[in-house]
């Protein structure tokens, strides 16, 4: 099964927008959403199914039983997360504790223990052939990027043994959950947009894919906000020797599908025949 | 740190939503004030401030080193370690840099106090000055997983009292937004009409309520027809501090990574009541508090 993952560096660029447009053209029979923290490829992609809901236990926080607390103070000497403070007791600040076992492993009144956390839940959409992976992070939890490596583990292990295609949607940025779902894909294709932020976004998550052994193609989105920006996007994929899937105008119908549950190909619109082309030249490069 | 209340935060849960938009044009014309990029990812305020004078300070984080002289094999390291972040190869620990969290137990733990603690570069601070704004950015490097020790060196930073202080958020609700927000007195929440947007800004929404932050909506790229995003706050009873049309000239300013309050009468217009609003909810907040 060849994975494509679609990422964008840059927020808003159309990576959801144009994952659901590729899954609906390819009826893929796998497909994934890894952007944990802010996830929205189920709101077109899954409206009349029920998931299969498990939690998700990230890393444990540590708990402080304040009857053995002889407070001597060195947990909160030793955190480096700054996550336990002195009022009336010891107490730990639960969002800022990663878990890292210090303070438990240090009291001496052995008044500390680390405690299992839920801190997300994985939801999995299965059919008669598809299967479509997803998860949130509860907010203000850290750790995405193993989340994110659950989501696409079960995505791959619940897929048809047929289904030769996986779509999976990133998230933002480029860090820990941006690292994770890179991690085993066959191609990047990064959605560009023709801003200057957009531009230097797009150069950070290129970067970071190329330390990684997968292809990588790029296309721009609403090209003619800024023709002389798409020129400049041009001009870098030529130069760094990256393929160009294609470019997509800008399209408010685009805007009309989305908020009625639709991709942009179940309408007629420029934006939605712009991105056939898409899909057709990643496909090519995908599978060649 | 400077009067925590006059701190705002821009935050948005979706990518794209109009951030930096927000905070970049409340902070011109602020006239003096500060600009902090937390968005330490992706950072693009600096892009449209350019600021001149730019220092710059390394962020670093503790990596462990093994003095292998010293290393008895125990393995109490490797056992104690939660990230995974150590492990056992050819009878001695090795370190995985990129997922440690710095949290220094293997250290402190080693019963032959083999193992010391080198910095390592993450990523930078940069300041600089743009006209009135003082502009902060924290800048990650490519391959580092989290950016949270730069957030809280970049909100650590002293600045001049009694200015008003804007803080550009990255995308999301996970923990480097939480700290990026951990000390406003005001949060901004921008959000798109689409139900996308709606989506990702009732999480932001969620956020805030729970660290108990005053805050109100502005509604970006608002087009005809449905506002999905309109009806959330309606329906929640959230303020919404103002309404940015979509409009092609503000875009292909942005697109350029151009000051639109700068380059515009109209937009001057547009950003200044929305200041003057946000600026109302945040003496109001201010006085409530106290």
């Amino acid at each position: 099964m060849k994975q494509l993952l679609i990422l964008s560096g840059k927020g808003g660029t159309g990576k959801t927008t144009i994952a659901s447009a590729f899954i609906a053209l390819s009826d893929a029979k796998a497909y994934a959403d890894c952007d944990v923290d802010a996830p929205n490829l189920h709101l077109i992609m899954a409206q009349d199914l029920e998931p299969e809901r498990t939690d998700y236990y990230g890393m444990p926080k540590a708990e402080i039983d304040t009857d053995k607390c002889t407070e001597c103070g060195l947990c909160k000497e030793t955190c480096r997360f700054d996550a336990i403070s002195k009022d009336e007791n010891f107490t730990v600040d639960f969002f800022a504790c990663e878990g890292c076992g210090v303070c438990e492993a240090i009291c001496p009144a052995n008044a500390i223990s680390l405690k299992p956390t839920v801190s997300g839940e994985l939801m999995l959409y299965v059919d008669s052939d598809r299967v479509f992976s997803t998860a949130q992070l509860r907010m203000g939890s850290g750790n995405s990027g193993l989340l994110v490596t659950e989501v696409k583990k079960r995505m791959k292990t619940a897929a048809r043994p047929d289904a030769d295609l996986a779509i999976i949607d990133g998230s933002p940025g480029i860090g820990c959950p941006v690292i994770a779902s890179i991690s085993g894909v066959d191609m990047v294709l990064v959605v560009a947009e023709p801003s200057v932020s957009g531009i230097s976004d797009m150069e950070r998550i290129i970067k970071t894919a190329e330390t990684f052994d997968t292809k990588i193609c790029v296309c721009i989105n609403k090209h003619d906000i800024n023709p002389a920006n798409t020129g400049r996007i041009e001009e870098f994929c030529r130069e760094r020797g990256l393929p160009l899937a294609g470019k997509i105008p800008f399209d408010p119908e685009a805007v009309t599908a989305v908020n009625n549950g639709q991709t942009i190909v179940d309408i007629d619109c420029p934006s939605g025949s712009a991105v056939k082309e898409v899909f057709r030249n990643t496909m090519e490069l995908l599978f060649a | 740190m400077g009067d925590k209340s006059a701190r705002i935060a821009v935050l948005s849960g979706k990518g794209g939503a109009g951030k930096t938009l927000v905070s970049v044009n409340l902070a011109f014309l602020s006239g003096e004030s500060v600009y902090i990029d937390c968005d330490v990812e992706d950072p693009n305020g600096h892009l449209f401030f350019k600021p001149d004078e730019v220092s710059k300070e390394a962020v670093t984080v503790k990596i462990p080193v093994v003095d292998e002289s010293l290393c008895n094999g125990c393995r109490t390291c490797v056992d104690f370690c939660k990230f995974d972040a150590l492990a056992f190869i050819k009878n001695r620990p090795y370190v995985f840099e990129n997922i440690c969290h710095s949290c220094g137990g293997c250290a402190l733990l080693c019963p032959e106090k083999a193992i010391w603690e080198k910095d390592k570069v993450i990523g930078e601070v940069q300041s600089g000055v743009s006209h009135d704004v003082i502009v902060s950015t924290g800048i990650m490097n490519i391959g580092e997983a989290s950016g949270v020790p730069i957030v809280k060196h970049l909100l650590n930073k002293d600045v001049p009292k009694d200015l008003p202080v804007f803080i550009d958020c990255p995308p999301g609700s996970s923990c480097i937004v939480m700290e990026s927000i951990r000390d406003v007195g005001f949060c901004i929440l921008v959000a798109e009409p689409t139900i996308f947007g709606v989506h990702n800004l009732s999480m932001v929404y969620d956020l805030v309520k729970l660290f108990a932050k005053p805050h109100g909506v502005v509604i970006n790229k608002c087009l005809f027809g449905k506002n999905p995003a309109e009806e959330f706050c309606i329906e929640k009873n959230i303020p919404i501090l103002g309404r940015i049309p979509f409009d092609p000239e503000l875009g292909a300013l942005n697109s350029d990574a151009k000051i639109a309050a700068r380059e515009s009468e109209r937009f001057r217009e547009l950003f200044g009541s929305l200041l003057e609003t946000v600026m109302k909810e945040v003496r109001h907040e201010t006085t409530v508090d106290s």
